[in-house]
């Protein structure tokens, strides 16, 4: 876990600037454009630190995506790179979503336009899915193994995906025991 | 929107509102999303400060805008102000809703993360990411899957199925920009291929 060779943000206006964009091309969501310019693009994580901030983020009541922009500020400015992080997350896009809602109404009804949403809603989940393959290669440093890892991930997807179970007991019932293991395992 | 209710809203009503939402902030465990079922039933169904129309277009134009999906709370303030008044109290709603959406549960992921990362090298907190890393990502692919499955049927969309799987094999092994997705996705649409 070195971070000294790793590119990391300039200033509470790069963290700004980086979070900005990201937000702006996450189309349907911008998890996946996340994992893409933090870990591919600007390197400032590897995928293993992006999983490890990201369960830290998704545990943590309140949306996901902005966690994770306030924790990564957080860590290299402070309160102020919190906010300058999560403001450049925000501050755009809230002005292009009202501007989209004044709009909304005269294309609501728009064929086309309705066929080009349902276009990109696929393609969106498309690049989430390819997210959880590209992170899922982090776990082969699990200190869980890899057979363990996917027999959760198998568990916890099928349990909210496919029965629609609520989060906090997959979290709970999944979640407890694999800490228990995982401490043993990381016995000094 | 033609059905949307007229309101006259108090100072008490939008303090109430702030409220509700402080304590949406910190119930949102995975995820905003996860609390707009308890949202509908306190907006539409019991103060009927926005129709449903309004309500599921907020999620709508959010998902669809480029930025981070929890914007549709600021657009349901924003619906409900312009319910009540003009551009003014639509903006005022959306700035209620999402400050209170926000404060508690930022405020908790700092303190959090300030705490795990000063307790880095603990047992507790290796073990704690190590544990959760299987169980985020393949919630990141139950969210993906729950995406692609929204309100269709298998027989007649298997095109937008298609789709995502190949998205999703494109990305996974190519650098591709996903904007030039997300284009040919919309493309497709609009031309009424899927």
């Amino acid at each position: 876990m070195t971070i000294a060779d790793r590119p990391q943000p300039r200033s509470l206006t790069d963290l700004f600037l980086s979070f900005n964009q990201l937000a702006l091309q996450g189309f349907g969501g911008v998890l996946a454009i996340a994992q893409r310019e933090l870990v591919e693009r600007k390197r400032w994580l590897s995928n293993e630190e992006f999983v490890e901030e990201w369960s830290v983020a998704q545990i943590m009541p309140g949306p996901n995506i902005v966690n994770l922009a306030l924790m990564i500020g957080a860590r290299h400015f402070g309160l102020r790179g919190a906010m300058a992080a999560v403001a450049g997350m925000l501050a755009l896009p809230l002005v292009l979503v009202l501007a989209l809602a004044l709009l909304y109404a005269q294309f609501a009804h728009h064929p086309q336009m309705a066929g080009a949403l349902r276009g990109m809603g696929a393609v969106a989940a498309g690049l989430i899915l390819a997210a959880a393959l590209k992170l899922a290669g982090a776990l082969k440093t699990n200190p869980l193994g890899m057979p363990a890892c996917v027999t959760l991930g198998v568990a916890c997807f099928s349990g909210v995906a496919l029965l629609r179970w609520p989060l906090i007991y997959l979290l709970l019932g999944l979640g407890v025991p694999t800490c228990l293991v995982a401490y043993r395992r990381l016995a000094p | 929107m033609s059905d949307a209710p007229i309101l006259s809203l108090q100072w008490t009503d939008w303090l109430e509102l702030f409220l509700h939402y402080l304590q949406l902030s910190m119930l949102a465990i995975g995820g905003a999303m996860t609390t707009a079922p308890e949202m509908h039933r306190y907006l539409v169904d019991q103060h009927h400060w926005l129709s449903e129309a309004q309500f599921t277009s907020s999620i709508a134009i959010a998902q669809a805008a480029p930025g981070p999906n929890i914007l549709f709370v600021a657009l349901m303030g924003w619906n409900i102000g312009s319910n009540a008044g003009g551009i003014g109290a639509a903006l005022f709603g959306a700035l209620v809703t999402m400050t209170a959406i926000l404060l508690p549960s930022s405020t908790l992921a700092y303190l959090a993360a300030h705490w795990a990362h000063r307790n880095r090298e603990l047992r507790l907190v290796r073990a704690f990411k190590q544990a959760m890393a299987p169980l985020v990502i393949a919630l990141l692919a139950a969210t993906g899957w729950l995406l692609a499955s929204a309100h269709r049927d298998p027989a007649a969309d298997w095109p937008l199925w298609l789709l995502t799987a190949v998205s999703a094999a494109i990305v996974w092994r190519s650098k591709l920009h996903l904007l030039y997705l997300l284009a040919a996705g919309a493309a497709l649409g609009w031309f009424g291929v899927l």
